[in-house]
């Protein structure tokens, strides 16, 4: 039996034939999209490796059967930079060596842009390090990710004001 | 000849500077590619059966209904796995473990591999694991530190005497006015890297293609080369990024043999990744520990004794015993000093290295004794720290070949604001009425050198490649290391084009005993070096150069050109010089590792001193580190950036051995019950706040040629005492076990 389902991945309409429905969404991009930008640490909601954003908010995708998400509008972090230049999230993890070995890090950047998006812990340190606590980092490169999400809104605010005005 | 060699490394624009890492774009974007991420044609997917006691043997798989699954290619149990060439049970160096490879139907702790499911997908192979549902005949599980006899083994971690003695000990207690007598716990660790063991291995013929995260490139090689009877020439292994390693991932592996080995019986490329779970078992750990300090001080407060038993354990199959009482050999200067190891056989996977091996839960223990003999004394812990400053090796006597530890007392003891602290404890409170403390502890970690080779190659248009085989789990060798090569070769970064991560160009020795920049980069200095030595020679024999004639005085290299030493007037461009002598690449060979004579006749060790602030809930004991800074002296920094956030991490993991990370044992199975992210606690982003790092500046001439100590451990040790210290200080209670548990601090 297989199960088509449409998706809007990266900006690109997808129709994917799915022939198992064990399929998460996270082992789709990895195994059978050949994105494997997404990482897995857990498989099981909880280490946020494998956030992408769904529908512009961030989600576990390794905690998402694929064949539920027909119609979605999915971001990884292989969708993020416009060609070369890089989201304001991505340059302010390099600025603030956000990461060390980087497994992580497309998770963490995918939960920052989701974080930022929702709006609810602006430029405040700590609400930003509860905001990032559901994403690991096992090499703790915790000091740099929350400066880099700090940074990251602020630049992002300004560039937004830039265009308003 | 021309004398560059004996000359002081001239550091160039590149090393010292703060720069990004340069693999900053590939991680970013998320086109770094780590092993699992390789997606070979024709892929199978393995799946590992973990064996869910901890003693006894496996009676029944049910391997028909795996086979039967719609997917499912291959069941492999002990009845029809292929032979190995090379004894799994076999030590054939230093860093060789038994490997559990389905040898036979025994099963000597939970999580060993007891089958492994082939699929067409990574669905059909993890539902056929499952439907294996095996059976066992079970035996009672020996998993705590107190269920089997300890024994005097030797040597502990790798190859470190087991009992060191140095002075009179009996005189030592017998001196003693002040005594400390107190017995430390700490608890099973395991390393979780973020990314589990993974591999992705095809063969062609025999020869073996693995892409794998390795912290060691040439010795991986030769382990599976060993286990599948081919030469270490004909593995090629590609390890470009490692998504962390912390000592787990130097050594060959049970579950990635077996994945080596369904790549040969299946004809196909397999790819296995370890499931969380299963990284609590086959890939090391580190081992629980018992620990007694006894402390003797007399009336001036000078340390008569430091007698520091260790009891740890090991497994059923196989040696490592955490060396975590060698940490109070090297540090104060205690008239008498004793480091003793005992093992305890358990039915665990075999322990090993991880972040600083010994030293981490050694510090933790000797760093809470000093303060409570501080206490006991009624002085200042650094004070006393102080009082007992080793100004050459306790024990030996031997020169330091540098310590910069007063100064990282000084400086962080200054930025912490550690003046006018209360000597008792119970004294602060924030505004919230939270209660306050602040402790302290002292960092230390040796700086061994291993050994490494590289190559680098001066093209003739003046941009260079340099070659070695080192790892990136993280530290930023794709980074500090091409900062050591471009200075070597007297280059700016962008011209040099830096290949790593693959076994086949020259070995860069192991990532780990914090030696790597150290150990690689050296060798990298040593190759670049060899490149303007032989460009020197040509330029001083060619009578077009304005270089010729000027040998004896020696040569600088610079931003591409090659100077007369103290003339800057004469220079020539690297490609002008190759140019006129026929246009031929310049390739120069480098090794590094430390001559035996220098290893003997100083002590080296980074040192450190890292102080803590503690909030500490007063009617439900939640505990929060608030703040803490660490002061670091550990040689030549080639990257600020970088070295700042390994110290940070390390100290983070002072922070989460502290408090956080315990594996627990279900006495009765044997089985961890903790075992996945859910139940084993490591710091959340929530938990890190007001952590600051200073490096302190320390010229070590005899190192290596480089100056370079290395950061990548040391950063726990120190933090972990430091922690317990603050919560004593807040609460007036000391917890000698760790992680230190709201329920232990409730009912002291
Ligand atoms: S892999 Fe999805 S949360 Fe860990
Ligand atoms: S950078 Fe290594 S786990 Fe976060």
């Amino acid at each position: 039996m297989s199960i088509s389902i449409t998706l809007t991945l990266n900006g690109a309409a997808r129709d994917i034939a799915l022939d198992d429905t064990r399929v998460t969404l996270l082992d789709l991009l990895r195994e059978r999209l050949a994105l494997p930008g997404t990482k897995k640490g857990c498989d099981r909601g909880q280490c946020g490796a494998c956030t992408v954003l769904v529908n512009g908010r961030r989600l576990n995708s390794c905690l998402t059967l694929a064949v539920t998400l027909d119609g979605a509008e999915i971001t990884t972090i292989e969708g993020l930079a416009e060609g070369d230049e890089l989201h304001p999230v991505q340059s302010a993890f390099i600025e603030n060596d956000g990461f060390q070995c980087g497994y992580c890090t497309p998770g963490q950047i995918m939960s920052a842009v989701g974080l930022i998006a929702e709006g609810h812990a602006g430029e405040d340190l700590e609400r930003i390090r509860e905001g990032m606590s559901g994403n690991l980092c096992r090499c703790a490169a915790y000091h740099g990710i929350t400066l880099a999400v700090r940074e990251a809104t602020r630049r992002m605010a300004e560039d937004k004001k830039g265009q308003a005005a | 000849m021309p004398d560059i060699l004996s000359r002081p490394f001239r550091f160039g624009s590149n090393s010292g500077q703060p720069i990004t890492r340069r693999d900053g774009i590939a991680k970013v974007t998320g086109t770094a590619i780590f092993a699992a991420d390789n997606m070979p044609d024709r892929l199978l997917h393995a799946v590992i059966v973990p064996a869910g006691i901890a003693r006894g043997r496996v009676t029944h798989l049910d391997a028909e209904a795996a086979e039967a699954h719609p997917g499912v290619t291959h069941v492999i149990t002990p009845q029809n796995r292929p032979p190995l060439q090379g004894d799994p049970s076999a030590k054939t160096m230093m860093f060789s473990f038994r490997i559990e490879v389905l040898q036979d139907d025994a099963v000597r702790y939970a999580g060993q591999p007891i089958a492994m499911v082939l699929g067409e997908t990574l669905e059909a192979a993890t539902e056929g694991a499952h439907l294996l549902s095996p059976r066992y005949d079970v035996e009672p599980a020996r998993v705590r530190l107190d269920d089997s006899p300890s024994f005097a083994f030797d040597p502990a971690g790798f190859g470190l005497p087991a009992d060191v003695e140095h002075g009179d000990v009996d005189a030592g207690h017998r001196a003693a006015r002040w005594v400390v007598d107190a017995t430390y716990e700490t608890a099973a660790q395991y390393h979780n890297a973020m990314e589990t063991h993974a591999i992705v291995a095809e063969w062609d013929g025999d020869r073996l293609t693995l892409d794998m995260p390795s912290q060691a490139l040439a010795i991986s090689c030769a382990a599976y080369a060993f286990y599948f009877g081919i030469p270490a020439g004909n593995v090629t292994l590609r390890s470009p990024y490692l998504g962390g390693g912390f000592g787990s991932k130097a050594f060959a592996t049970g579950p990635q043999v077996l994945a080596i080995l369904a790549a040969r019986m299946t004809g196909r490329p397999v790819k296995l990744m370890l499931t969380r779970q299963q990284m609590f078992g086959p890939v090391g750990h580190r081992g629980a520990t018992r620990q007694r300090l006894r402390l003797g001080a007399d009336d001036r407060a000078a340390l008569t004794v430091i007698d520091h038993e260790g009891l740890a354990e090991t497994s059923s199959f196989d040696d490592f015993v955490e060396p975590a009482a060698g940490a109070s050999q090297g540090l104060y200067a205690a008239r008498a000093l004793r480091s003793t190891h005992r093992a305890v056989r358990l039915d665990i996977g075999t322990p090993g290295p991880m972040r600083a091996p010994g030293e981490a839960s050694g510090s933790a223990a000797l760093e809470c004794a000093m303060d409570e003999m501080a206490e006991q004394i009624g002085i200042d812990p650094l004070e006393f720290r102080l009082r007992n400053y080793a100004e050459t090796e306790p024990g030996t006597g031997r020169p330091y070949s540098s310590k910069a530890l007063r100064e990282c007392y000084m400086q962080a003891a200054e930025r912490f604001g550690w003046a006018g602290r209360p000597l008792k404890p119970g004294q602060m409170r924030d505004d919230n009425g939270l209660l306050v403390g602040w402790g302290m502890g002292t960092a230390l970690f040796p700086c061994p050198m291993f050994a490494a080779e590289a190559r680098a190659t001066l093209r003739p248009d003046g941009t260079a490649l340099v070659e070695t085989s080192a790892a990136d789990m993280g530290q930023g060798a794709w980074t500090a290391l091409a900062q050591i090569a471009a200075d070597s070769l007297g280059l700016p970064l962008e011209k040099l084009e830096f290949r790593s991560g693959h076994s086949g160009l020259p070995d860069a020795g192991v990532a780990g005993g914090s030696g790597h920049t150290a150990t690689a980069g050296g060798a990298l200095h040593a190759a670049g070096s060899d490149v303007i030595r032989q460009l020197g020679e040509i330029a001083a024999a060619d009578p077009a150069s304005p270089l010729y004639g000027s040998g004896n005085a020696g040569f600088v290299a610079r931003d591409g050109r090659l100077y007369v030493a103290d003339d800057d007037s004469r220079s020539e461009a690297f490609a002008e010089i190759i140019g006129r002598a026929g246009g031929a690449a310049i390739t120069g060979n480098g090794t590094a590792s430390r001559p035996p004579e220098d290893a003997e006749r100083h002590a080296m060790s980074s040192h450190g001193a890292v102080f803590a602030e503690v909030k500490v809930d007063p009617d439900l004991y939640q505990m929060r580190v608030t703040r803490m800074v660490g002061a670091f002296a550990a040689g030549r920094i080639i990257n600020p950036r970088l070295a700042e956030s390994q110290l940070m991490g390390g100290m983070i993991w002072g922070i989460s051995f502290a408090l956080h990370e315990e594996a627990r044992h279900d006495p009765r199975t044997g089985r961890i019950v903790n075992a996945d992210f859910a139940g084993y606690h490591v710091p959340v982003n929530a938990d890190v706040r007001g952590l600051e790092v200073i490096t302190v500046h320390e010229d070590d001439p005899y190192v290596n040629a480089l100056g370079i100590k290395g950061v990548g451990e040391i950063g726990i040790t120190g933090a972990v005492g430091a922690i317990a210290n603050a919560i004593w200080h807040a609460t007036g209670k000391r917890i000698r076990r760790f992680p230190i548990r709201i329920e232990d601090l409730s009912t002291a």
